[in-house]
C-alpha cells in the first residue's frame, strides 16, 4: 500500500520552508557543522521506512546539554519529520527512528544546545521507489 | 479498519546504578499521512501518532514531536540513564486523542 501519495498540483517542501523552519528552530543563532551526526543510508531502496539516527556530542549535564534536535526532509511534500527532546536523564543525545522519503533528498538534522548553540548536519538519501506510491 | 495500536517495548530488565540504557519501542499504527487518496480521489484524512513520551519515575527522559512524515508503525530507539530502581513509562498520543501506554521496570543495583 502507498504510505504517502501525492495530492494532484502539491508542491514539494521548498527551500525556503526548510530555511524558515531551521530559522525558527535556531531562534536567530547561525547553525555551526561538528558535535551533531546524521546517520542515514546512502540509498534506500524503500522510502516507505528508512533508519535514521541522530547523536550528539554532549555530556548532558549543567550547561552542556542538548534540549533538541529538529528533524527536517527537503523534498517531501512537507519538511517537518519530528523533533526529539531530551533531558539529562536521557544520558546521551542520541535517538533512532524511520521515516518516509518521497523521492531522492537531503534529511537534515539541527541541534540546539542549553546554551542556547546550534549545530546542523545533513545526509543527501537516494531513493529508489519512493514512499509515495511511485 | 486496522486493529488497535499495540506497543512493543524492548527494555534491560536490570541495570548498574549509573547505567546509560537504551530503550526501543514501537507502536503498530498506519500513520495516515493525509497525502493519500482512496480509490474514488477523495482524501483519506491525516490520522497519526502525533507525540511520544517517555518518563522514568514520573521523571521525563525523553520525548518526540511527530509528523507525518514518520513511517508506519513508528519506531524509537534513544538512551535512559538510570541511577536506582523503577518504571518506565512510555505513552503514545492519537491524532483523535487515544492515548495508549506501556510500563516498564528495570532492577537497578
Amino acid at each position: 500500500v502507498p504510505a504517502f501519495q501525492f495530492l494532484p498540483g502539491r508542491a514539494l517542501a521548498a527551500p525556503e520552508e526548510v530555511g524558515k523552519l531551521i530559522a525558527d528552530f535556531a531562534g536567530g543563532k547561525e547553525p555551526q557543522s561538528g558535535k551533531i551526526t546524521l546517520t542515514a543510508p546512502e540509498i534506500a531502496e524503500n522510502g516507505n521506512t528508512v533508519p535514521i539516527s541522530v547523536e550528539v556530542e554532549s555530556e548532558m549535564e549543567g550547561d552542556d546539554m542538548v534540549n533538541q534536535v529538529l528533524i527536517l526532509a527537503d523534498g517531501n511534500p512537507s519538511a517537518d519529520v519530528a523533533t526529539f527532546a531530551f533531558t539529562a536523564m536521557s544520558g546521551k543525545a542520541a535517538a533512532t527512528t524511520r521515516m518516509r522519503l518521497a523521492k531522492t533528498q537531503n534529511v537534515i538534522a539541527v541541534a540546539k544546545m542549553a546554551d542556547g548553540s546550534v549545530y546542523m548536519d545533513r545526509k543527501e538519501v537516494k531513493v529508489t521507489i519512493g514512499g509515495c506510491g511511485g | 479498519m486496522s486493529a488497535a495500536p499495540k506497543p512493543r517495548v524492548k527494555i534491560p530488565k536490570k541495570a548498574k546504578a549509573g547505567e546509560i540504557v537504551v530503550l526501543k519501542t514501537l507502536i503498530s499504527h498506519e500513520m495516515e499521512s493525509g497525502q493519500r487518496k482512496d480509490k474514488d480521489g477523495n482524501v483519506i484524512p491525516r490520522k497519526i501518532i502525533n507525540k511520544f513520551t517517555c518518563e522514568f519515575n514520573g521523571q521525563p527522559v525523553f520525548s518526540c514531536d511527530i509528523d507525518p512524515a514518520i513511517s508506519a508503525n513508528p519506531y524509537f530507539e534513544f538512551s535512559a540513564k538510570v541511577n536506582e530502581s523503577g518504571t518506565f513509562k512510555l505513552t503514545w498520543v492519537d491524532d483523535d486523542g487515544s492515548v495508549y501506554t506501556d510500563e516498564q521496570t528495570i532492577e537497578v543495583a
